[in-house]
């Protein structure tokens, strides 16, 4: 049934009614077209909205001090508020269900970088003092060289940092083993414990540096001052009841009121991911609706058509059944020939659809635009071949129909029809 | 060969039914060469139709070449139709978009017969109806009696028992209508198995075998044969 013989008479069928079989193609190509792209700009979405976030373990809290906002306790409002090393005691006197507390200086205004030497070579970097755990908070981290900063680091005061890829290289000449090198930062030398990689905000995160807390201090000064605090909770708890009892606690010892919503910022990364989820959930969603929507209006054209060439191909249809055609001779080409034009058209779609993505993608990257909200769109391969598939189906689904009706055909009937 | 007993048959639904046939009784033998006659409407396509399979009966027993023919599944009625069936038609029906070689190979196309075998024998019944050298012709360059021959070539290539034919000349005019009578003569003489449905009376002149239908049923047993 399948036979050479057959695929040439529907070659013949398809180039007889080129027109309505191109019609029929485009509009299958056009929609795997338009899913192929919706898909990958949504991807691209996606890809924006995920590398805002660094490696930060899910459960993770982030607390900023800020400015008061209202006057309490015989304070004025739009004091500062300080952390200090004795809010650390006093967190992990008083909360249990803390697993790792941490904090982290920077030089100058948050993120704000300095020039950094190796020999004759500079590079700009963010300085961060981090105290004790830090890394098991940030423990996402990935490292790629030697390893992060240690108890024992904090506890000696040595002068050793942890640097982003991004640092390296730029300090760095190519090839260079990074561990045990000498790196100058204002005039203090560091040496190089390891390398990490930090996709956080586009990999920004790794134009940063990490130092023991007290060399940081050593060079930075700052005193008691802690820049912010982060923890984690115990596996038994969970991340909102600690951000609620730390910031409870916090508002207490600062003298904040209880209603000052401003004085203490809590970014809890749990939450933050909670709303990424909803809104990567919402546009998948999307997607999805419109996929179907998609495939659903190419199996009713794809049918159509089927569905007119069977009345239009009516009495050749009787001719062949009074020949001896059976059922099985009737069907097949039909089916086949739905499919055939259903998974050309769609291939195509799928080609130039995945080449326009590729062609944006590439446009963004050698332009060097950069928007935080659109990174990288791309086409997930599984689901361009699953669309395909899907398609193909659909053709047969399509043509199932109208061929069926064409098996039915009695032939007396069909060679009567035409002939008036 | 063909063997009808009490067919009836009706056309319509329940509420408006159409009694066509009404109760047939045929006996036609292997080799006879038999011309079905009457009035318009008086159901001689559709006792030709029940015959070739094309179409059912509501009552009565058929039987083919010693087979009962009872309700048969449309893949197997196609089967019959293709090994042991050829239909001819006053409208010829080839297939347009074929040219005459191709049209007559269609038949061996539903036996899965191989491409060149399948050629080959189509060329082999082109020769024998005299259009040998119009193989490549598509339909819409031949002329009626041109494509009548190609019709009754591609009925007889899968060398059926039986040739059945729905005015086969009534598209024709009368040299040609004569030159085809020839044609079913011949294919006669090789022993198939001729039915022959017609208005004209030298067409059924020419047959071993006269039945009238009337009223659907058969009128006059009496006036049948003539000696050929
Ligand atoms: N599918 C059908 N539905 C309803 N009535 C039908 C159908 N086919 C045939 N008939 C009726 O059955 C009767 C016999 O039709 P049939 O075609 O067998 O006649 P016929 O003898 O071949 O006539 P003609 O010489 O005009 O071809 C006619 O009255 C016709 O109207
Ligand atoms: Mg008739």
């Amino acid at each position: 049934m399948f036979s050479i013989d057959g695929l040439q008479e529907i070659l013949y069928t398809i180039k007889h009614n080129k027109l309505r079989t191109g019609l029929t193609a485009f509009g299958v190509f056009w929609g795997i077209f338009m899913l192929i792209l919706l898909q990958g700009a949504g991807k691209g979405l996606l890809n924006g909205v995920s590398s805002r976030f660094a490696n930060d373990v899910q459960d993770s809290l982030w607390i900023f001090p800020r400015r008061t906002s209202m006057p309490y306790m015989g304070y004025n409002a739009n004091r500062n508020i300080v952390f200090t090393e004795s809010d650390m005691d006093a967190i992990r006197r008083q909360i249990p269900i803390v697993r790792h507390l941490s904090s982290e200086n920077t030089t100058g205004s948050f993120g704000s970088s300095i020039v950094v030497a190796y020999g004759s070579r500079t590079a700009n970097a963010s300085v961060f003092g981090v105290s004790d755990q830090y890394f098991d908070i940030k423990s996402l981290i990935e490292i790629r060289h030697g390893r992060p900063l240690n108890r024992l680091d904090q506890l000696q005061g040595r002068k050793i940092g942890f640097i982003g890829t991004r640092v390296a290289e730029q300090l760095l000449p190519p090839g260079q083993d990074p561990i045990g090198q000498r790196i100058s930062i204002n005039g203090i030398s560091i040496v190089v414990g390891g390398v990490f990689w930090d996709k956080g905000q586009q990999g920004r995160m790794s134009e940063r540096i990490y130092l023991p807390l007290s060399t940081f201090k050593n060079i930075f000064g700052g005193g008691d001052r802690l820049g912010l605090l982060t923890l984690r909770p115990t596996a038994d708890s969970d991340p909102y009841t600690l951000a609620d009892q730390t910031a409870q606690l916090l508002r207490q010892r600062h003298h904040i009121a209880p209603e000052d919503k401003r004085a203490i910022w809590v970014i809890n990364i749990a939450e933050q991911l909670r709303e990424t989820k909803a809104l990567f959930a919402a546009i998948e969603g999307f997607i999805w609706f419109v996929g179907f929507g998609t495939l659903t209006a190419g199996i009713v054209g794809v049918s159509n058509i089927m569905l007119i060439t069977v009345r239009e191909r009516t009495r050749e249809i009787g001719v062949r059944k009074a020949l001896g055609a059976g059922p099985g001779a009737i069907i097949g080409p039909l089916l086949l020939e739905s499919v055939l034009v259903t998974g050309f058209a769609g291939y195509f779609g799928l080609v130039v659809g995945v080449g326009l993505i590729e062609l944006v993608a590439y446009l963004f990257q050698s332009l060097g635009l950069r928007n935080d909200l659109f990174v990288n769109p791309e086409v997930d391969f599984r689901i361009a071949i699953t669309a395909l598939a899907v398609l193909m189906s659909s053709g047969l689904l399509a043509g199932l129909a109208p061929a069926l009706k064409a098996a039915r055909i009695s032939p007396v009937e069909a060679m009567r029809a035409d002939a008036q | 060969m063909i063997k009808l007993e009490a067919i009836h048959k009706y056309y319509g639904t329940a509420a408006q039914r159409l009694h066509v046939l009404k109760g047939i009784d045929l006996h036609i033998e292997p080799g006879e060469m038999v011309a079905i006659m009457g009035s318009s409407g008086s159901g001689k396509s559709t006792l030709l139709n029940i015959i070739g399979l094309l179409d059912g009966f509501d009552r009565g027993q058929y039987q083919l070449d010693g087979k009962r023919i009872h309700r048969l599944r449309e893949s197997d009625a196609a089967r019959l139709r293709n090994r042991c069936i050829g239909f001819v038609f006053q409208s010829f029906n080839l297939l347009p978009f074929k040219n005459a070689l191709e049209n007559v190979a269609l038949p061996l196309f539903y036996q899965n017969v191989g491409r060149r075998q399948r050629n080959a024998r189509a060329q082999q019944y082109l020769e024998m109806v005299g259009l040998g050298n119009r193989g490549t012709s598509m339909p819409n360059q031949l002329s009626g009696g041109q494509k009548q021959r190609v019709a009754i070539a591609r009925a007889l290539v899968t060398q059926p028992k039986v040739l059945l034919a729905d005015e086969p000349t009534g598209a024709l005019d009368s040299v040609t209508t004569g030159e085809i009578m020839a044609l079913f003569r011949q294919v006669h003489q090789q022993g198939n198995t001729l039915v022959i449905v017609t208005h004209e009376a030298d067409v059924a002149a020419r047959c071993q075998r006269r039945i009238v239908l009337q009223d659907g049923l058969i009128a006059s047993p009496a006036l049948e044969h003539t000696q050929m």
